[in-house]
């Protein structure tokens, strides 16, 4: 039980909402990573700066959802368990995306619905059962100093997180939330068709680029319709992917841009697709990019998942992605 | 396949939410005089529907965001603001910046070797690479990390065939015929000269970079004495590192 001294002490002020916030969660056991992540860094770029954001926007917009937040709020991203929460007072919260074993004081927690967790209970998360990154909510969401206008955790740019410092969650970490909004959540569960089984083999939609003309035309057949491999050389920055070696007639370009999902194949002709946290600037040839929900696909998948790329058009990827964003709006 | 034809400039898709700009096809300065007012363009036609610019040697990425925007309109827009694009003036945008740099052995651990490759003095190397004014390119790869060119022909050397699992920041490096500093500790595969002394990113400037595209750069030489006096750090590479 916590004295009345003890939660007044637990305040902090966040000086650029101006919003109250408290202490939510205390780290107990840290796990290999676990990460503050809003929508993303936006707007420095060229500086150099990456994106971050949520692995998997599909797992982190429902987990947000279901707590009743407002999109971009920021959420835990869990990759593959070892985590163990302790709730310091009472708290709504909703897990989404992967399914990392994750109990209540002992009990199996439902995923993709809204939990009421009181204080002293232990949200454990053992190990991936399904997919690789679960997203924790909690009403009124985690609170932290926006860093570049954002508080998305890159460890690499020590951007970000709960210290500003891009530093994962460490053993005695005391989490700050932000208070609930009065609108809460309108729904208490995720439907059937939102909760993904991760081990199925994915079907990755891909854009083709504009250097998709210059692989040989055995190569593009490969592309498309050869299984890949997720190799384990995976992480925020990309995943690689094994299979067919795709021959290119351009070995590198000048280094330009790179967006989000951008499938880069270097000299060897195995593919890695980037994801958030990649370098802003490259220069391997590209196959295109995978949709942003594609490359949300592709960071649930464990080494040695198999996938393919299906290259789509612009009109249809643009519906489905509407259509996703629709349900997290108003 | 990508229909788009081989004439400069050109749009080509970058994804859902993307459209790389494409102005030219190499690297020269005068490129710059381009894609800077491009990319300023871009600012004030996208608004609130821009989510992020890139801009690098030859290109510029712009990424919209295709819920307030269609690639279509997009590129509608991005067509007509190429259409009566005109280039800065070559003497326009861009501050000088100088970089004070410590060329020492304990902090430029491959001087020696690129005095070797290049077959000219460690002197010779430093005054080289400290008597071009540089002009900022691109930034990328790192918060803050801005290549530079065009390095003296004299002094191009290959990249390290094994790259370094922690280069120091603040490391002076080359490569080609580009120079860099290393704003925080990386991996990295380029010759290390030197050390400055500037603090290239941090977060709590305004504009957090020190250098910006279009800037142009003088590293200049300083003895260990006022290298500390400025704060720089004289910490050596380990040996062999």
């Amino acid at each position: 039980m916590k004295s009345v001294m003890k939660r007044a002490m637990d305040r902090v002020t966040n000086s650029e909402t101006n919003k109250y916030t408290v202490i939510g969660f205390r780290v107990e056991r840290a796990g290999p990573l676990a990460q503050l992540e809003d929508a993303g860094r936006f707007g420095v770029r060229r500086l150099g700066v990456t994106q971050g954001g949520p692995a998997d926007l599909h797992g982190w917009a429902w987990a947000n959802h279901l707590a009743g937040n407002p999109w971009g709020t920021a959420a835990l991203e869990i990759t593959f368990g070892g985590l163990t929460l302790v709730a310091e007072r009472d708290l709504t919260l909703a897990v989404a995306g992967a399914d990392l074993a994750a109990t209540l004081d002992g009990q199996a927690l439902p995923l993709w619905q809204r939990v009421q967790c009181r204080e002293g209970q232990r949200l454990a998360f053992a190990m991936p059962a399904n997919g690789l990154r679960a997203y924790l909510a909690v009403a009124g969401g985690f609170a932290a100093e926006p860093v570049l206008g954002s508080v998305a955790c890159v460890v690499r740019e020590g951007l970000g997180g709960f210290d500003g410092r891009g530093s994962k969650l460490a053993e005695g970490d005391r989490l700050a939330v932000g208070e609930p909004s009065s609108a809460g959540a309108s729904l208490n569960a995720a439907p059937d068709e939102a909760r993904i089984d991760y081990r199925a083999p994915a079907r990755l939609p891909l854009l083709p680029g504009a250097q998709v003309g210059d692989f040989t035309g055995q190569s593009l057949f490969r592309a498309f319709n050869a299984t890949w491999h997720v190799d384990d050389r995976a992480d925020r920055m990309g995943v690689r992917l094994t299979g067919p070696r795709l021959q290119c007639r351009i070995g590198s370009l000048v280094s330009e841009g790179i967006g989000l999902g951008a499938v880069q194949v270097p000299p060897d002709g195995q593919p890695i697709a980037l994801l958030n946290d990649r370098q802003t600037i490259g220069g391997y040839p590209r196959l295109g990019a995978l949709t942003p929900l594609a490359a949300s696909r592709l960071a649930q998948c464990l080494p040695g998942q198999e996938v393919r790329l299906a290259a789509v058009s612009s009109e249809g990827a643009l519906a489905a992605y509407r259509r996703f964003y629709e349900t997290f709006s108003g | 396949m990508n229909g788009e034809g081989a004439r400069l400039p050109r749009l080509e898709s970058a994804g859902l939410d993307g459209w790389m700009v494409r102005l030219f096809e190499r690297i020269e300065e005068t490129n710059l005089a381009w894609i800077t007012p491009m990319t300023r363009r871009c600012e004030a036609a996208f608004g609130d529907a821009l989510v992020d610019l890139v801009p690098s040697y030859t290109t510029l990425l712009v990424v919209f965001d295709p819920l307030r925007l269609s690639p279509e309109e997009a590129r509608r827009r991005l067509l007509a603001l190429l259409g009566d694009l005109a280039p800065d003036e070559p003497t326009e945008g861009g501050e000088v910046r100088e970089l004070p740099t410590w060329y020492d052995e304990s902090v430029g651990p491959d001087l020696a070797r690129v005095a070797e490759h290049t077959g000219l003095s460690v002197e010779a190397v430093i005054d080289c690479h400290a008597g071009t004014l540089y002009r900022v390119f691109a930034l990328g790869f790192a918060p803050g990390f801005a290549f530079m060119g065009l390095l003296d022909e004299r002094l191009e050397v290959p990249r390290l065939a094994t790259p370094r699992q922690r280069v120091p920041v603040n490391s002076v490096a080359i490569a080609g015929r580009q120079t860099a500093a290393y704003p925080m500790v990386t991996p990295g595969g380029w010759n290390l000269l030197g050390r400055t002394s500037a603090r290239l990113f941090d977060r709590d400037r305004e504009g957090f970079s020190l250098l910006a595209v279009g800037d142009r750069v003088r590293f200049v030489p300083v003895d260990r004495t006022a290298f500390e006096a400025q704060g720089g750090d004289t910490t050596p590479m380990e040996a062999g590192r």
